[in-house]
């Protein structure tokens, strides 16, 4: 399985200038790309974009030559930078994974989520705890995909650390693709099989 | 919780005493007529010898119903009409924006009695006239919330997990609307009572021999320049009073379902 942008441009808007102009991009099933550059280049609107969320204004999106689907259940899950945001706060923990199916006990062995986190409301977990769930809800089977935007940026670097090993434990032993957006190189450099840098692929010329 | 518990017993008590109290007690007797406020009638008695305690109960529990009816009914339509605007397609929202200006365009009082006036005046009139003009209000504060909540990421999540409009709608939406729906609920309260007030003054609502503490007030406006205060006093308190036990309810279930207010 891959999925494949394919000359991509979009603009927040018609009268604001292009973020991203004829971006191609292809993300292999069991691979790991790491997606680094400057700050508001288009970083985080690119993964957007491959995940479905944004509409690019040209160009598609291919999952294994066939359009990605805009609506039921998405092979590719988001996994955002700021957890708190990406849960409601309304619910307790333990909803949230049932939310996606992913209320199981191997799952929550795999990810370290202890029993006592499940009643809590999200605001009484720290960001690191927070983001394991957030990871724990997005690998339900039907998960090909996983992007990570800037999904450890605002944790401490042991939690990094740990969530990382986390992950790539996941992402190998299910054979996932995994695209990351990261400002740190030297992440990248561990983590990623591949690393792209957006200025290189990007044709919008200079600002 | 218990002093939830106690303001609710409160409540629904003067509503049963008002409904349990028997006529006779209201009867007029002109041998006790226009006495201060004694240990036989500690709301004092009025020109017809009535006793205003008797009186002031009976009238707020049609205050209290009129007032729980109209503003249940008011709060219910402005939670679907604020939803169906901001999750509706958008030639939806425009109609209901439309709708929303057009009725509070339109003085209220005005259309408080039209409606009243056509539904055929008495309780049934009042209560409708009340219960379909204080929606529009609430409907745009829980449409611009509906809308904020939509743009929350763990919508865009769900969507992605495959969840239904519909199933978002039920499960992230409406639970962060229990706030603003009590908050409007007790807010409309007051107004429901005021609004039945003003239309009984008008003529257009309850019957005069009806109790209802609009009446009683109206009533006792024409004494009081006679030194009879004790007319308009008490049953004015008893009407902040429960106003005010009725935004306590509200507060202390705000906090009971709300997990943001939970551990203040």
């Amino acid at each position: 399985m891959q999925i494949e942008g394919k000359n991509l441009s979009f603009r927040y808007h018609p009268k604001l200038p292009w973020i991203l102009k004829d971006v191609s991009l292809t993300v292999k099933e069991g691979e790991r790309v790491g997606l680094v550059g400057p700050s508001g280049y288009g970083k985080s609107t690119l993964v957007r974009l491959l995940a479905g969320y944004l509409e690019p204004e040209e160009g598609e999106i291919l999952l294994d030559g066939k359009p990605l689907p805009r609506k039921g259940i998405s092979p590719v899950q988001l996994i955002y930078q700021h957890p708190e945001k990406a849960i409601n706060p309304r619910w307790k923990m333990k909803k949230v994974l049932q939310e996606s199916g992913m209320f199981r006990q191997e799952v929550m062995d795999s990810l370290g989520i202890e029993k006592d986190w499940l009643e809590r409301y999200p605001r009484e977990l720290s960001g690191g705890e927070l983001q394991r769930f957030c990871v724990a809800r997005s690998l339900f089977p039907g998960t090909h995909f996983l992007f990570a935007d800037e999904m450890s940026t605002m944790l401490d670097v042991i939690t990094q650390a740990q969530i990382w090993n986390l992950m790539l434990r996941e992402v190998e032993s299910r054979n996932l693709g995994l695209l990351m957006v990261t400002h740190n190189m030297e992440l990248a450099k561990k983590v990623c099989t591949r690393t792209v840098h957006l200025e290189e692929i990007n044709h919008r010329g200079k600002l | 919780m218990i002093f939830a518990a106690l303001i609710f017993a409160v409540l629904l008590g003067v509503y049963l005493s008002g409904r349990l109290l028997s006529d006779d007690l209201i009867a007029a007797d002109f041998s006790q007529k226009a006495q201060k406020p004694s240990l036989e009638h500690p709301f004092g008695t009025d020109m017809l010898g009535r006793d205003m305690l008797a009186r002031t109960l009976k009238g707020l529990s049609v205050s209290i119903v009129v007032g729980t009816v109209a503003s249940c009914v008011s709060a219910v339509i402005a939670l679907i009409v604020g939803v169906a605007a901001a999750t509706g397609a958008s030639w939806l929202d425009h109609l209901i924006n439309w709708v929303i200006d057009l009725v509070m365009g339109i003085p209220h009082t005005v259309l408080l009695i039209l409606i009243s006036f056509a539904c055929g005046k008495g309780l049934k009139g009042v209560l409708i006239g009340v219960a379909v003009t204080h929606w529009t209000g609430l409907a745009r504060i829980i449409r611009s919330e509906v809308l904020q909540i939509r743009s929350q990421q763990y919508i865009e999540v769900s969507k992605k997990l495959g969840h239904s409009s519909w199933w978002i709608t039920v499960h992230h939406i409406l639970p962060h609307m229990v706030p603003q729906f009590l908050i409007g609920l007790i807010l409309m309260f007051p107004h429901a009572i005021m609004h039945e007030s003003s239309l009984t003054f008008l003529g257009f609502g309850l019957s005069p021999e009806q109790p209802a503490i609009g009446i009683i007030l109206s009533e006792s406006m024409k004494y009081i320049s006679t030194g009879m205060w004790w007319l308009a006093f008490f049953p004015g308190l008893m009407l902040v009073l429960i106003v005010l036990l009725f935004d306590r309810l509200g507060e202390n279930l705000k906090k009971i379902v709300d997990p943001y207010s939970a551990h203040e």
